[in-house]
């Protein structure tokens, strides 16, 4: 599975699963704004360790933290080469 | 000749005062002895002279101790009970910290091993007997280890006094009565029975780790067993083995670690003609409360139920003062054990709800999401209400966001873990799914674990206990 549609898919899903409202995801998009919470986003990411089989934020501890959901993507993409 | 005390009570003087020595037994896995046998005989070889020494004995066999400790007990200075299941590294550090100057064993090995200790002695599982002088001369001391969660274990000095307390006394009619327990007898928790059988004079049988819990229960079964404890943990595995049918208690008593609503109702279903309490005990504060009414945590009133047994919540974790907790632990550096006003502090946190007290799990296991706790024993409680679960662990994993989620291994019942795991896929997204949902319309948010993972089995420590890794 490509990394962009699964992270889509993760996004999508904990939102459901935490009743969030998950604002269209755009490239452009403010993480912040992205009607995720912080505890979605642990989910997120270790869901993602799980099925990408990386974990960028721990194998880079000065990386900088994607404030985009493009950022996002292409933080997992760099991590997945 | 100049004694230390005159005439101290000794486990082997209260055995022969019950008056029932020749016809109740202690029954290990492949090894029996009336009561009598063990007060008069010898398991040891050689006719060691072991007066005054700091004895640590390191068993295969739990029978080979405990007979040795009814032998010992009121001749050696310090008895150190060194269960099968700690690292045998740790046995020179023990050896070193008790000051042992002799080891018992049943096992070459262990004999053979960087001890440092001259005076060996091989022991069996017969009972021989012994005609020399016995009468106790010293009160031993009882060294019994504790797991800490990470390292070195830590040695906690009991008396006979101490572990037996006073409520027993000798000559109470036995009956029928035949203990066991899934305890390890050099666990607290079996140590209490062991010595409440050999106080009252009631038959036990010796629970083993040489053989599968379907194993024990059927010796049980054939012994009559009456009376039976153990953990929450050993409870959920004996009722997941067709072999629970085999065994009718009349008592059960659940210790050793939270008890949950779904244990004690399973339990209750399963043998509905048995009284089933749950208490609190541990080696170091000792014994605690019992709770006879049939639900989960337990009525502040028991905190004050028992005049000798002093009890108090102080800063969220149940402390308690008594003659029946440890002295102190042996060693350098060790942590302090009581405080300034002779308090233990068991580390277990309390919460009242609708004026009903709760266990909410170790101090030390809190799982921290985001700045906010979790117990994973709460988080299990719930788990384990699933109709389709049979028992649970959850624990910690390392996040970037958040420092660290919940995560549940689960145990399903009736086999089901294993065809889900054989067959992956959507059964086990299935089941999954409803566990979290389940979940989800209990707990908050962040005590809700980020990932279920079915497993086959969950280990089970010669403590009885779940095998937990803090982090």
């Amino acid at each position: 599975m490509d990394t962009r549609s699964e992270i889509v898919t993760q996004f999508t899903q904990v939102a459901k699963e935490h009743d969030k409202r998950l604002a269209p995801l755009t490239d452009g998009l403010a993480l912040l704004d992205s009607g995720l919470d912080s505890l979605c986003f642990a989910i997120v990411v270790a869901r993602l360790e799980n099925s990408l089989g990386v974990d960028p934020f721990s194998e880079d501890e000065d990386a900088r933290f994607p404030i985009t959901f493009g950022d996002f993507i292409r933080f997992y993409e760099h991590a997945a080469k | 000749m100049n004694m230390q005390q005159n005439n101290p009570v000794s486990l082997r003087s209260l055995i022969l005062a019950t008056g029932n020595v020749s016809s109740h037994v202690l029954a290990g896995h492949d090894s029996r002895a009336t009561w009598s046998e063990l007060a008069h005989g010898s398991v040891l070889q050689g006719e060691p002279e072991l007066q005054g020494r700091s004895v640590l004995v390191a068993t295969s066999h739990q029978f080979s101790s405990a007979a040795a400790l009814i032998e010992l007990d009121g001749v050696a200075r310090r008895i150190v009970l060194f269960p099968p299941d700690v690292p045998r590294e740790h046995l020179a550090y023990v050896a070193k910290t008790s000051e042992a100057d002799a080891l018992i064993t049943d096992q070459p090995e262990i004999a053979s091993m960087p001890h440092g200790i001259g005076n060996v002695v091989l022991c069996g599982r017969s009972v021989a007997p012994a005609d020399r002088d016995r009468s106790a001369r010293i009160q031993t001391e009882w060294i019994l280890l504790t797991s800490g969660t990470t390292g070195l274990p830590k040695l906690a000095v009991h008396t006979l006094a101490s572990l037996a307390g006073s409520g027993w006394h000798a000559g109470q009619p036995p009956t029928a009565v035949v203990w066991s327990t899934f305890y390890d007898m050099r666990r607290y928790g079996g140590m209490h029975i062991f010595l409440h059988a050999c106080i009252a004079g009631t038959s036990m049988v010796l629970s083993s780790a040489h053989e599968s819990t379907a194993e024990f229960l059927v010796r049980a079964s054939a012994h009559g067993v009456t009376h039976i404890s153990g953990t929450p943990s050993h409870w959920r595995r004996a009722l997941m083995s067709p072999q629970a049918t085999r065994i009718a208690p009349v008592y059960v008593r659940m210790s050793g670690e939270i008890v949950d609503q779904a244990i004690l109702n399973q339990v209750r279903s399963q043998y509905p003609m048995a009284r089933v309490d749950h208490t609190f005990a541990s080696t170091e504060a000792g014994v605690g409360f019992y709770v006879s009414d049939g639900l989960m945590g337990f009525p502040p009133e028991v905190l004050a139920s028992n005049p000798l047994i002093e009890m108090k919540v102080l800063d969220g974790t149940l402390r308690i003062r008594s003659n029946r907790t440890a002295t102190r632990y042996l060693g350098e550096d060790t942590p302090v054990l009581k405080d300034s006003e002779g308090f233990v502090d068991t580390g277990d946190t309390i919460e009242t709800r609708d004026g009903r007290c709760y266990f909410a799990g170790r101090r030390d296991g809190i799982i921290n999401v985001g700045g906010r706790k979790v117990h994973p024993e709460e988080v299990e409680a719930v788990i384990n209400r699933h109709p389709g679960v049979a028992m649970s662990l959850v624990r910690a994993k390392k996040n970037p966001i958040t420092g660290a989620l919940v995560i549940a291994d689960v145990v399903l019942k009736n086999d089901s873990s294993q065809m889900i795991l054989e067959s992956e896929g959507a059964a086990a997204n299935a089941q999954q799914n409803d566990i979290l949902d389940f979940c989800r319309t209990e707990l908050e948010p962040h005590k809700v674990p980020a990932a279920i993972h079915i497993v086959s089995t969950l280990s089970i420590g010669e403590s009885g206990k779940l095998v937990r890794r803090y982090a």
